[in-house]
């Protein structure tokens, strides 16, 4: 195969963006933590306010307005604030009440709705801001790599700002079994409020993790919701990743999750994007060990008029690495949905497989899905396939189910769960999939009719 | 009278499919209807049922109500059935939530109690084995990777689930292998009582060795041509479809289904 596009991600400059940084965010830089670290972050804020914000004259913002945000005069969220979170609403967003839970209200840990003891030997589990007092193992090399590979200025917006997050830490050969939560609550009121979480999972040679990222929030006010994940796996590592982004939807969420995996690596990341007024995830992948493989597969769901951008980038570094994806939209009332999908095989990656599919259903005759998936080829030793499709719902099916009785409403959100629920499909957790289908049943319930969570062929 | 149709059309744009078909049904009988492919034998079907995609004028009462004025899903509330000849497959939805969400959709409308997991899988189990269905179908989502048999039993076992008054069996029988066959005509025979009416729509005479029909109706360019007894299914298995277009061997003098 040959070269099919190329695209320079040159990042573009606007000097309105970089006063938008200044005079509207009015933010600086923080200052605590190590030395390294406060280097870190005039370096990043001097790349972001250099730069500034993306504009949709940048090819990969091109679908993704951003004057909603700007327009909000955001203030940074600080530490040991009161909080308005019950126990029985953190219940609702979590699996199993005995895992182990790192709960963070406005990107910052809380101690008292966490659930971190009864940890295994060989786990680290605990908040970023204890890992940089610590200056636990893997940080430097996490922040500092990131510094190298801006592709735009939230990033580096977050590098500036993350004072917070998640602390991850798989030894060699440690297998944990149950899930480990990490749950996100905005809790705003009238002052809107920027989060900059920063998280990190480093899985050992061997070991086995699964992470359940969900972010909500409780917000009267104006949330935006910055986050960056690094996950980096040694060899034979295998993680799970699976986010639920279900914010009060009026906020805005942007995220990155970038990931580094080692030889005969495994990783996966699921990523159900129902919330937000404005939502974009992007996930990064690079398989620079050989024979690694990761999946990396997602669902955004806009109505009303929400806006959610995905932006998957895989790039096969290292030979006879697999990669998958499968992302699906279901864009109703005026929402917009864009997957902006890339693959990249760089030159030597021989062997490479690498498969992308993305399927959109259109509810309503007012939503939009833009869809653009890329192939990068450099090497001759590749099979790669891509598909993309837009289309409504099945009429035929429709009538089929409404002639058994079933009304049209019902029908159409039967069709509608049964088309979300495939993305779930490499989900091996009994518990999360209830969880998730019963989430998305929620989304669905129409008059006088509820789907049930488990409405699937288990 | 449980069904009445009186000059039926249907058109698909410019294509007009039904030709003004007459028809009635009474509770208690077995209509066939017969006829060459393309003679609209299946529209006639869908259009009872509901399907949208036709521009439909006539008159036909179920029960003496307007059946066209009602949506799909009332049809079915009213006790209208299709077995469809091609029943679609959808991916993601079980069977069995299916076929429970079905029938408690039906009984919510017709002021019933609806079943739970269990009263469902009990009722289930018992008409499945009247048409030989494995309960591991149920596991599996609605005729995803169902060969044809197992499709049109599937059909037969909602038909006996939901029970109807008027069942449509659309080609129900065409694709079947003789086993097959039999078990899908013992289900029908099941159903079979005094205040359920079925039309079964076939191509082949065999079927009717297996459901003794009341009525034969042949169905030729959108219209029914001829009506009579079991005897004329027999008729047209020795002289075939292709005399019947010709005005001699149109019975206009026929009680039912005759157009002039």
């Amino acid at each position: 195969m040959t070269a099919v596009t190329f695209t320079n991600p040159a990042p573009a400059t606007s000097t309105s963006g970089a006063a938008q940084l200044r005079a509207v965010l009015g933010l600086s830089p923080s200052d605590s933590g190590p030395t390294w670290l406060a280097q870190a972050r005039r370096e990043s804020f001097e790349w972001a306010a250099t730069h500034g914000l993306p504009t949709r004259k940048d090819e990969d913002w091109k679908y993704t307005r951003l004057d909603a945000l700007l327009d909000v005069p955001f203030e940074r969220a600080e530490a040991g604030g009161s909080h308005r979170v019950a126990s029985a609403a953190l219940a609702a967003l979590t699996l199993n009440p005995s895992s182990t839970r790192v709960v963070f209200v406005n990107g910052h840990f809380v101690s008292d709705l966490s659930s971190l003891s009864d940890l295994e030997g060989g786990v680290t589990v605990t908040s970023l801001a204890a890992a940089l007092a610590e200056e636990a193992t893997g940080l430097e090399s996490v922040f500092s790599r990131a510094f190298d590979q801006y592709d735009h200025a939230f990033t580096a917006l977050n590098t500036a700002l993350a004072v917070d997050g998640a602390y991850i830490r798989i030894a060699a050969d440690t297998v944990v079994d149950a899930p480990i939560e990490l749950v996100f609550l905005s809790d705003v009121q009238d002052t809107p409020l920027l989060s900059s979480p920063r998280s990190v999972i480093l899985a050992g040679p061997r070991s086995r993790v699964s992470v359940v990222e969900t972010h909500a929030g409780i917000a009267s006010g104006l949330t935006w919701t910055n986050a960056v994940v690094h996950v980096v796996l040694d060899e034979g590592a295998r993680v799970d990743h699976f986010k639920i982004q279900d914010e009060p939807d009026t906020g805005f969420h942007l995220a990155l999750l970038d990931v580094r995996q080692g030889p005969d690596s495994r990783f996966s990341s699921s990523s159900m994007m129902l919330g937000s007024k404005i939502a974009r995830n992007e996930v990064h992948v690079r398989l620079e060990g050989e024979g690694s493989r990761v999946s990396v597969d997602g669902l955004y769901w806009p109505r009303g008029d929400q806006h959610h951008d995905n932006v998957v980038l895989i790039e096969h570094v290292a030979p006879r690495c697999v990669s998958h994806q499968l992302y699906k939209g279901i864009a109703d009332g005026h929402g917009h949905g864009v997957f902006n999908g890339r693959i990249i095989v760089w030159p030597g990656a021989d062997g490479a497989d690498a498969n992308q599919t993305n399927k959109n259903l259109l509810l309503s005759e007012y939503a939009e899905i833009d869809t653009r998936p890329r192939l990068e080829i450099f090497t001759d030793d590749v099979k790669c396939t891509h598909g993309a499709a837009v289309g409504a719902l099945d009429e035929e099916a429709l009538f089929y189910l409404r002639s058994r009785g079933v009304t049209r409403e019902a029908a159409r959100a039967l069709l509608t769960h049964a088309f979300a629920l495939e993305v779930l499909h490499r989900v091996e957790s009994e518990s999360l999939r209830t969880h998730v289908e019963t989430l998305l049943a929620d989304r669905l319930s129409v008059d006088g009719f509820a789907i049930e969570g488990s409405s699937g062929d288990r | 009278m449980m069904l009445h149709i009186e000059n039926l059309h249907a058109r698909i744009g410019d294509n007009e499919i039904l030709r003004g078909v007459n028809l009635e049904v009474a509770a208690g009988e077995v209509h066939a209807i017969m006829g060459p492919n393309g003679s609209g034998k299946s529209t006639l079907a869908n259009v009872l049922a509901g399907h949208e995609a036709y521009d439909i004028e006539g008159l036909v009462l179920f029960e003496g109500e307007d059946l066209l004025a009602l949506s799909p899903e009332d049809r079915a509330a009213s006790g209208v059935f299709l077995a469809f000849q091609h029943p679609v497959e959808i991916p993601g939805v079980g069977n069995l939530y299916f076929l429970r969400t079905a029938l408690n959709s039906l009984r919510r409308r017709r002021g019933l109690d609806e079943l739970d997991v269990m009263q469902f899988l009990a009722l289930a189990e018992d008409r499945m084995k009247s048409v030989e269905m494995d309960r591991s179908f149920m596991n599996r989502s609605v005729n995803e990777g169902f060969s044809g048999g197992e499709k049109k039993r599937n059909e037969i076992l909602q038909m006996s689930i939901l029970e109807p008054k008027l069942a449509i069996l659309d080609e129900t029988d065409s694709g079947l292998d003789i086993d097959a066959l039999r078990i899908v005509a013992g289900g029908v025979n099941e159903l079979r009582s005094p205040d359920r009416a079925m039309v079964v729509i076939t191509h082949h005479q065999r079927l009717l060795d297996y459901i003794i029909p009341d009525q034969v109706h042949v169905m030729a360019g959108g219209r029914i041509v001829r009506s009579g007894d079991k005897d004329l299914a027999l008729e047209l298995e020795e002289y075939g479809y292709s005399e019947l277009g010709q005005a001699g061997m149109v019975d206009s003098s026929a009680s039912v289904g005759a157009t002039p």
